[in-house]
């Protein structure tokens, strides 16, 4: 790796923090992110001479601090800093500036800048969009190729969004324990936006799959700052464990794999146990929530070496406990496949049935349904169900998987 | 002589690394594990996973905090055990490493085995 490489991985691990720091200070999302590009530039300059700062995010702030306040001088009260020569020659400088911002600010900051691409005015793939762009530093272009849009769409895009979040007025003390824990709920709920927005990905090389690494590397640097936070620990395992099964999901050219079909000793073992380590602390503290849920589920699934070794009872109990925390028919839905595994076709289905209206325009449902029907020999019924799932297949995999259901059905006959 | 080669660096700055890069530096370290390997110097190494996934117990007062238990600017991120003939050789090593990785450092500490353990 060359001095540009590494350099280029300091600033975007050094991003979110800075520019929220920023933020902060200049209280205007276009002012603090100019502000890092300039600090940016001074620091492609100045590492490969001096070296890399002790504390790069510090250096970025003081740094786009001061060059902001040299363009500007529309803060005339803040007093200018040294320039980054000096910074990064004198190692105590930066000690006292490393002290002045303090790590519960850090927090703060990197919380406000996440909680501000949450707008509820905002759709969710605009918050997607937004937090990509400002806190991850990704470009117009990249984020236009994960969202499969035209970079000048995706631009126009981000900047109505951003004026949308500048209008909001966000504030900027420090946020008491009950709306920091509101702000980390939206902002946990964004951060799992984006990783499905990878997840849905057909192509595991693609710009939007690597959206999932992204949703884990906000993960883990949201859980550096707040480390005894449980259902931060149960969405980092969350997508650990869901991410572990990336190159056994999609067959060769591009189609889904269902679960039971994977070949799991594609699965990476590395990201399953780190998942599995999040989620067993995150147990320990007693606080139950639907992210450690969904994880123990996948954990449940992750562990199992063959599709038979799944424990479907301990997964329908804690459907069962996810249809208390976070009720939904899709849960249900999902609830009814472990039951069939356990209790049969008759039992699943009797589950499903009472959703029907709410899942009526629901893929799944259709298919589920179709399987369920199937298996008890309604074939007529089973046919019905299919041709629903058809013609609400939200790709032409999905509509291939159905198809193929219905070629058996025929067969049997 | 038996070292073991603690290996810190800025773990943000790690994963922050793109795939290409990621790929690139194991790529270059597993030749130099290989060729240490081969000598029969180089023992087993280990791979810490990320801090945020530690645990720490503090024995004063049995408190269990979540974390790991130095908060440093870099952070211990994995080891190799090496068996070599000098600490010169065991700087070559590490020198080797960090051309295939730069950033950060190595630490080299003398070890003994204490107690082989179950196997």
């Amino acid at each position: 790796m060359g001095d540009l490489a590494w350099i280029d991985a300091a600033l975007v691990s050094a991003r979110p923090q800075a520019v929220a720091a920023l933020l902060r200070y200049f209280r205007d999302l276009d002012l603090a992110e100019e502000a890092f590009q300039d600090a940016c530039l001074r620091a492609l300059k100045n590492w490969p001479q001096n070296g890399p700062p002790r504390d790069a995010a510090a250096w970025l702030i003081m740094v786009g601090r001061n060059a902001a306040i040299d363009v500007t001088r529309t803060r005339a009260k803040q007093t200018a800093l040294p320039d980054e020569e000096a910074l990064s020659d004198l190692s105590d400088v930066e000690d006292v500036a490393v002290q002045r911002l303090d790590e519960a600010d850090y927090r703060d900051d990197v919380l406000r800048l996440l909680f501000i691409c949450c707008h509820p005015d905002l759709p969710a793939t605009q918050q997607v969009a937004l937090a990509l762009r400002i806190v991850s530093g990704l470009s117009v272009q990249q984020i236009a190729r994960a969202f499969l849009v035209g970079e000048s769409a995706m631009e126009q895009r981000i900047t109505r969004a951003k004026a949308k979040v500048a209008g909001a007025g966000v504030p900027f003390e420090a946020p008491g324990p009950v709306e920091r824990a509101e702000r980390l709920g939206a902002v946990l709920a964004m951060v799992y936006l984006v990783f499905n927005q990878g997840y849905s990905a057909a192509d595991p090389a693609s710009d939007r799959a690597s959206l999932c690494d992204e949703a884990i590397r906000l993960g883990r640097l949201l859980l550096r700052m707040y480390p005894s936070e449980p259902e931060l620990m149960g969405l980092l395992a969350l997508m650990l464990l869901q991410h572990s099964r990336l190159a056994a999901r999609f067959d060769a050219e591009g189609n889904p794999i269902v679960l039971d079909d994977q070949d799991r000793t594609l699965w990476k073992r590395t990201p399953i146990q780190e998942g599995l380590a999040l989620l067993d602390k995150a147990m320990r503290t007693r606080k139950p929530g639907p992210y450690q849920i969904q994880a123990a589920i996948a954990g449940l699934h992750a562990v199992a070496d063959t599709p038979d070794e799944t424990d479907w009872a301990e997964i329908d109990a804690l459907y069962a406990a996810l249809e208390i925390h976070a009720p939904s028919p899709v849960v249900t839905l999902n609830r009814a496949v472990a039951v069939s595994k356990l209790r049969g076709p008759e039992a699943a289905l009797a589950m499903i049935e009472p959703l029907a209206e709410r899942l009526d325009k629901y893929f799944y449902f259709h298919g589920m349904r179709g399987a369920m029907l199937k298996e008890l020999g309604r074939a007529k019924d089973a046919r019905e169900a299919f041709n629903q799932a058809i013609a609400l297949a939200n790709t032409p995999a999905e509509a291939a998987h159905i198809r193929q259901q219905l070629d058996s059905l025929a067969q049997k006959k | 002589m038996k070292y073991a080669i603690l290996c810190y660096n800025d773990e943000a700055a790690v994963s922050s690394w793109t795939k290409e890069e990621d790929d690139a530096v194991m790529g270059r370290l597993n030749v130099v594990h290989e060729k240490w390997e081969k000598a029969g110097k180089l023992k087993p190494s280990i791979r810490l996973l990320p801090t945020s996934a530690a645990t720490t117990l503090r024995k004063k007062d049995n408190e269990v905090l979540d974390g790991p238990y130095a908060e440093t600017k870099e952070q211990l991120l994995g080891f190799y055990i090496i068996d070599v003939d000098s600490l010169e050789e065991g700087l070559e090593f590490a020198r080797e490493l960090t051309a295939a990785n730069p950033g950060g450092a190595y630490e080299l500490r003398p070890i003994m085995i204490y107690n082989e353990g179950a196997r």
